[in-house]
């Protein structure tokens, strides 16, 4: 099989692509990593992605890291339904302006709720401090309303009647907090119907499976050993809480 | 495209991100108008731009009608839109892929830690708030990190980021680049490599870039007068 695909399901933008080769039949050889053992460092994954991140990809000589750059040269070398990646110009730049606005928003603070929330206290045994914590909630927040009312509004999906792109990385970040044990569906309604129409289109058992490892973080994390997270710690400390 | 109007474009060319859009509608002779809206004004949290703009960011493109938000988006449909030179946005997807790599990798290395040393350098002193040294050092340690990646894994020996020619990486790296400048830092400096792809990409780009950076020029100036007021030399 030419085209390898490194994945760490823990991961949010590896769901994105995982569901979205899967959804779409594409054949790939499915290379699982594991980044909390920190094998992004390794000297064999800097062959595939020097950027040190997942997921990457290996396509015969043709090397790509980044999950929307991925999911865009996947959906265009196999063809995958319109809707995915619409032709039509407008509806594109839609589709073009969520994956763009969602790097600073959604992806940061529903990242940082996971390490918040679950890793930092218990995987490296550090307290998130009150206001950090709070802020940190009001940012997802904000950034989920934003998302309800720019660019959800009241369409069953973000560029229309059909899911794309922009819903597949959408939900792949909004999954990451409800990782943490944080309900982000409590008390909104829409959102919360959105999520059931995208689990619907992508089908309940690969949304499922997909999500499995960060579903089960909360009792993952309990058999963590401190020790492997050693490595990280200082970074992660350093990143999140100075 | 006959009967068409000309896009416009919602600017303050202290933003990377808008320079770039300017720098994109002149270079490829794109009909276009320009609203100043000013950030240090907060003109951009006015209710009427608010209902243009929910985000109350810029850059903000309108063409005959279509609002569209985010400067990468922006770029993608305007180069597909004007049908300009195949370099900027290339239609091959193995090409494609190495532009669309670079601009998502983009906004949380090149910009987040661009924008921080703004912040820290120039609009925390500005609002009067005491400077962080600590803080200031530990994003641009980090910038340094981001700029090993820029020349050894995007640029290696190639002429520009993402090959041969001139691409949409490069204009929003190039502005990037040149925010620091505000504070008369040139980041660049010590990195010949980039130097050289800098200058090569001024060279391209050459009028609409200089155009679009006057407002990075005035800034440093302001800025390098405040720091030394008996000297007139500038620091960089």
């Amino acid at each position: 099989m030419s085209l390898e695909i490194y994945l760490d399901l823990f991961s949010q933008p590896c769901r994105s692509v995982y569901i979205f080769a899967k959804k779409n039949n594409i054949q790939f050889d499915y290379k699982k990593i594991s980044l909390f053992e920190g094998y992004q460092y390794s000297e064999e994954y800097g062959k595939i992605n020097l950027l040190r991140k997942a997921p990457a990809i290996k396509d015969g000589d043709f090397f790509l890291a980044e999950s929307v750059a991925i999911m865009l040269y996947l959906a265009e070398k196999f063809h995958t339904p319109d809707h995915w990646y619409p032709a039509d110009l407008q509806k594109r730049a839609r589709v073009n302006e969520y994956l763009s606005w969602q790097h600073s928003a959604i992806r940061i603070h529903g990242s940082k709720m996971l390490w918040f929330k679950l890793l930092i206290p218990k995987a490296l045994g550090v307290e998130i401090p009150k206001e950090k914590m709070d802020n940190a909630v009001e940012d997802l927040n904000a950034s989920l309303n934003l998302f309800e009312e720019k660019f959800l509004q009241d369409r069953p999906f973000v560029v229309g009647d059909q899911i794309s792109l922009a819903d597949l990385v959408a939900i792949v970040e909004i999954m990451q907090p409800v990782g943490a044990g944080m309900d982000v569906f409590e008390n909104r309604p829409k959102l919360k119907a959105w999520k059931d129409r995208v689990r619907a289109e992508i089908g309940a058992e690969l949304f499922d499976e997909a999500h499995q490892a960060i579903l089960y973080a909360q009792e993952a994390v309990k058999t963590m050993d401190p020790k492997k997270m050693e490595h990280f710690k200082p970074k992660i400390l350093r990143y999140f809480l100075s | 495209m006959a009967g068409r109007q000309a896009v416009k474009a919602y600017l303050d060319l202290v933003s990377q991100a808008c320079r770039a859009v300017l720098i994109f509608l002149k270079d490829n002779k794109i009909p276009h108008t320009v609203e100043n809206i000013a950030l240090r004004k907060a003109q951009q949290k006015t209710p009427e731009f608010a209902k243009l703009n929910p985000m109350q960011k810029l850059p903000v493109l309108e063409d005959n009608g279509f609002v569209l938000t985010e400067s990468d988006a922006i770029l993608k449909y305007l180069a597909i839109a004007y049908n300009v030179p195949d370099h900027w946005y290339p239609k091959m997807p193995e090409k494609r892929a190495r532009v669309d790599e670079y601009t998502a990798w983009n906004h949380a290395n090149m910009r987040t830690h661009i924008s921080s040393i703004f912040l820290h350098e120039v609009l925390l002193p500005r609002m009067g708030q005491p400077a962080n040294p600590e803080k200031l050092k530990k994003v641009l340690a980090d910038l340094d990190g981001t700029l090993d990646k820029l020349e050894n894994v995007f640029l290696k020996n190639q002429a520009f980021l993402c090959g041969d020619d001139i691409s949409l990486a490069d204009l929003l790296a190039v502005c990037e680049l040149m925010q620091p400048l505000c504070s008369g830092r040139d980041i660049l400096k010590d990195r010949p490599k980039l130097l050289s792809w800098r200058s090569q990409v001024q060279s391209a780009l050459s009028d609409s870039f200089e155009e679009a950076h006057s407002v990075v020029y005035q800034i440093r100036e302001k800025f390098t007068a405040k720091l030394s007021p008996c000297s007139n030399q500038d620091t960089l």
